[in-house]
């Protein structure tokens, strides 16, 4: 039988640690440097932090709305897929729909697909095609949110179904005998129930959309910019400001790191598709 | 009461999004990969040349290289994490004090963005600010420059991966390690097998569909690959880090040439269908007949 080592396991993990969180601190540290001070010897002790570069991303009113646009966008598209993931989810749970499986599967094949392959497409339909009059869809918050649909919904229905399926169908026909309408039972019985799914799919899908950055880059060009894409202006042939990107980076990173604490328990089976039954 | 038809109109509104936001995108895409089409041209109208993008495609040496290139990351990258993924995976398995602390810390680099990530790496690998540059040149001697070796990029792109999805494959394997029966093993060390024995011929076989599962994962995620690649190195120096997504990304937009770019968009997805259909096939398939 293996003796347990816990000193040597700590040490193990110590160093592990070490290089999972050196990059991270290494961001911290270059945000929080002055300039003049980048090309001097990389110190790796932070002494005497700079500020500077905080109030200079804080006090950008450009910078500001991307922050505005990246809060809307995420909140407003994982509101969406959650609710209509929600509703689908109970529609191939409780109906026999004819080839109501084959849907479940060509769902989750549209977040299979690489992103890249879409922008071109997304793009011309989007500044030709998907037009009222002068509205055009590409560079609106709207436009995004539903850009993002195309990964985060069918993430959405993947992770809820085993959450919707787990509700006994006998409380929905408790509740119709009780002469409940069908929105009240679907409401006000069975969305309750689903609570703790519906609050993980919500966090997870706001994470995927905040993160994004490709699609934003190529479907946005100013009105709705999303921080992300903010991030990547920074860097330029003539110089990059590494400061101000470094600072930006840690905007995106805090709001991520929140919100993964709060569901830090639930993320195994989130961020494995479910492929693994944890 | 419960009629189909309610089933439908809660299904409705996905449907209809994933129609207007995945498939006619899709069928846009393959009418367009038919025509030349460059509206910022002499001749900006769309017209049919049939298969010519396609022939074209087949002599693209750029379009080949970046093929080559997204191949040989995916290799690299998918091996090192499954090896590192299953060490880590086991010394999770032993009871050690801090034991949540450490592992919370290990999940971490899962949420980071990849353009995030991107410019973590850009920001230690740059020569002139890195510190891992600085030290490597200070300790060892040795010039790296990820602006101008092909092979430091590359390298350091697989590292970066490496570093940012590992955990994936660490906390997968463990979801599988847990749920393992005991009895085999037991049975297995009483019969005298050695640790080399226990491991290819218990160990292995039975997490295969939680590798399987993992590599799959990581495979589709591997292909698509973009932001952090774009941040990082912008597909330089040259095309050594040009990969297939950041070849379009690249190609595409800045010649506005929607005919030749929708070709190679129809031919990136055939390829990640045949690639996962491979996959899953070779993996997956016998098993599953085996069983029957």
């Amino acid at each position: 039988m293996k003796k347990n080592r816990p000193v040597l396991a700590i040490v193990f993990w110590v160093l592990v640690s070490f290089l999972t969180l050196f990059p991270i601190y290494w961001l911290f540290v270059i945000s929080v440097k002055p300039a003049v001070q980048l090309f001097s010897t990389p110190d790796v002790i932070l002494s005497d932090p700079y500020w500077g570069n905080y109030a200079k991303v804080w006090g950008d009113r450009l910078l500001r709305s991307y922050m505005v646009n990246s809060l809307v966008i995420s909140t407003g598209n994982a509101v969406l897929c959650t609710l209509l993931g929600f509703f689908a989810c109970y529609a191939l749970s409780r109906f026999n729909m004819a080839g109501k499986e084959s849907l479940f599967f060509w769902t989750i094949t549209n977040r299979m697909a690489p992103p890249a392959v879409f922008l071109l497409p997304l793009f011309l339909l989007m500044t030709q095609v998907y037009a009222v009059g002068d509205f055009r869809l590409l560079d609106t918050r709207i436009g995004m949110i539903l850009v993002y649909c195309t990964f985060n919904l069918p993430f959405a229905i993947w992770t809820l179904r085993p959450t919707v399926d787990g509700i006994p169908k006998e409380l929905d026909e408790a509740a119709y005998v009780d002469g409940a309408s069908a929105w009240k039972v679907i409401t006000e019985v069975v969305f309750p129930l689903c609570r703790p799914g519906l609050a993980v799919t919500l966090i997870l899908t706001w994470v995927f959309a905040w993160n994004e950055y490709l699609l934003a880059a190529t479907l946005t060009n100013f009105n709705a910019r999303t921080l992300t894409t903010g991030l990547s202006e920074y860097v330029t042939t003539t110089g990059t400001e590494w400061g101000i990107m470094a600072t930006i980076s840690v905007f995106t990173l805090i709001p991520a790191l929140i919100v993964f604490g709060m569901v830090q328990k639930h993320i195994v089976t989130g961020l494995t598709f479910g492929a693994v039954k944890g | 009461m419960h009629s189909n038809r309610l089933g439908w109109i809660l299904l409705a509104p996905t449907l209809v999004i994933l129609f207007f936001f995945g498939v006619l995108p899709f069928v846009y895409v393959v009418f367009v990969s038919f025509h030349s089409w460059n509206p910022f041209a002499a001749n900006p109208e769309m017209i049919f040349n049939g298969a010519d993008n396609f022939r074209k495609i087949v002599f693209d040496a750029e379009f080949l290289n970046s093929v080559g290139v997204t191949v040989t990351f995916v290799f690299f990258a998918v091996v090192s994490e499954l090896i590192v993924g299953y060490f880590l995976a086991q010394a999770f398995m032993k009871e050690f004090p801090g034991k949540a602390i450490f592992r919370t810390i290990h999940t971490l680099p899962l949420i980071m963005a990849p353009i995030i990530v991107g410019s973590v790496w850009k920001l230690m690998m740059t020569p002139s600010i890195g510190i891992i540059p600085h030290y490597l040149n200070e300790w060892f001697g040795l010039s790296v420059n990820i602006g101008t070796s092909s092979f430091a990029a590359f390298a350091t792109i697989v590292v970066m991966d490496i570093w940012h999805w590992t955990p994936l494959v660490t906390l997968t394997l463990i979801a599988a390690l847990v749920s393992l029966p005991q009895d085999p093993f037991e049975q297995a060390q009483i019969d005298g097998a050695n640790k080399r024995q226990i491991f290819f011929h218990i160990t292995v076989p039975m997490i295969a569909p939680a590798v399987v599962a993992t590599v799959f994962i990581r495979l589709m995620d591997a292909l698509r690959t973009v932001d952090e690649v774009w941040m990082l190195t912008g597909g330089g120096p040259g095309s050594a880090t040009r990969f297939v997504g950041v070849h379009i990304f690249r190609e595409v937009f800045p010649k506005t040439n929607y005919g030749y770019g929708s070709t190679i968009s129809v031919i990136v997805l055939y390829l990640t269908i045949v690639a996962c259909w491979l996959l899953y096939v070779t993996m997956l398939a016998p098993r599953n007949t085996k069983k029957d």
